[in-house]
């Protein structure tokens, strides 16, 4: 059977590539430092020496729209194109092609719909920067294939916190029911707080440092029961107005596993958004 | 009201180069031409298998053709489009960061509960 190699949660901040390439005067003061803690933050995936990556993310209206949105999508395509020409436009996000790990993404679609998630799927999808931004800072030579999954944090009705964690576990057992032997890493990234097109938007730091806070323990820790206690989606409003991207933190709390504290803990207080980044390893870190 | 409709407005657009310069430069005129030949287009669909039924009310069309950010995050239009949309079309007009700083201060008497977004 395969083995979850590696399990990591992430922020996806669009400007990390440009702040991180920039030269001379263009170079942001706070360049630097994010670039350090994102190469610390990368050796934590090389470590674990991954074959395969599974990228849970959420797709911005790129792809995806109100006509016809899925809650939970899994790409299943011998290759995916990726960025936008609005991502380009904003972030500077190159344009990329990845491969597409097909037997894994068919063995997810058939268990997943036996375990009752309706899940949706595509076989021509355009990824965007909520899988390349964690690929450009944990796996710049893009060079695995991956499953991407999508979920809907952002087109309201939204499922349930709950519903996020429970495919989260989900995940972590269909992919080690998965006969391969392959190494797989589960990478997911979502918000703590965050305003996005609102007043609070762009300040000196995220909307909410205290949900920030208490948001970096949770998951930190694997509480699980406690975030799950506190977060619904009418709370997930308050922190800020595009905070509910935290479901993907909360996936990857499922993935993780219930009180599994993260083996690599690591934040960034940035204006607008609050960066964190943790990586756990179920089978032990390797050496 | 139709948030749908909104939203779609600033989704076709944002995605399209052509359209967002056309959207700066000439909002009203873009707003006409978007109702009468784009508001009814299904997108996944040919141009024959038109919605029949979609169309803006006065407001929002002024809203639209008044690049009226506020009022349309008041109407629940979804905010990540008005922002990426108006940052497009306006950012290159400004120093680093001022303009999604002035985005925010020109709604600083919006309270919480936000209008809902739900389409």
């Amino acid at each position: 059977m395969a083995e979850v190699a590696a399990v990591i949660a992430s922020t996806h901040h669009p400007f990390y590539y440009r702040a991180s390439t920039a030269t001379g005067a263009d170079r942001p003061p706070f360049a630097d430092e994010w670039v350090a803690k994102i190469e610390r933050f990368r050796e934590t995936l090389t470590k674990a020496r991954p074959d395969v990556l599974v990228m849970v993310g959420s797709d911005h209206f790129h792809q995806l729209w109100l006509d016809n949105m899925p809650q939970f999508l899994v790409g299943k395509a011998p290759f995916f194109d990726a960025n936008f020409y609005n991502e380009e436009r904003e972030f500077g996000l190159p344009k990329m092609t990845l491969r597409g790990e097909e037997e894994l993404a068919a063995h997810i679609l058939r268990d997943g719909l036996d375990r009752d998630f309706d899940l949706a799927f595509s076989n021509e999808l355009r990824i965007d920067h909520s899988i390349t931004c964690p690929i450009i800072t944990l796996r710049p030579q893009a060079d695995l294939p991956i499953v991407p999954i999508y979920t809907n944090i952002f087109a309201p009705p939204l499922p349930q916190p709950k519903r996020f964690v429970q495919l989260g576990k989900a995940i972590r057992e269909m992919v080690e029911s998965w006969e391969s032997d392959k190494r797989v890493a589960i990478i997911g990234t979502g918000h703590l707080s965050l305003e996005l097109g609102g007043p609070r938007q762009f300040g000196e730091h995220g909307p909410d440092p205290e949900f920030d806070r208490k948001a970096v323990e949770w998951i930190a820790s694997g509480d699980i029961e406690g975030c799950l206690a506190e977060v619904s989606l009418e709370s997930l409003h308050h922190p800020g107005n595009a905070t509910h991207g935290f479901m993907d933190f909360m996936l990857m709390m499922g993935v993780a596993g219930e009180g599994r504290k993260a083996d690599h803990v690591d934040t960034l207080d940035l204006f607008h958004t609050m960066e964190a980044y943790f990586t756990w390893y179920p089978n032990g870190a390797p050496a | 009201m139709s948030k749908y409709l909104l939203d779609k407005f600033l989704y076709t657009v944002d995605r399209d180069p052509e359209l967002v310069e056309r959207y700066r430069e000439d909002p009203v005129g873009t707003v006409e031409w978007w109702e009468a030949e784009m508001a009814n287009k299904l997108l996944n669909c040919i141009d024959d298998e038109k919605t029949t039924w979609l169309a803006f009310t006065e407001e929002e069309r002024k809203a639209l053709r008044e690049h009226d950010h506020v009022t349309l995050f008041q109407m629940g239009a979804h905010p990540f489009l008005t922002l990426t949309l108006f940052i497009a079309m306006f950012e290159r007009d400004h120093g680093p960061l001022e303009y999604q700083k002035a985005y925010g201060k020109a709604m600083e008497h919006i309270t919480m509960p936000y209008p809902d977004i739900t389409t």
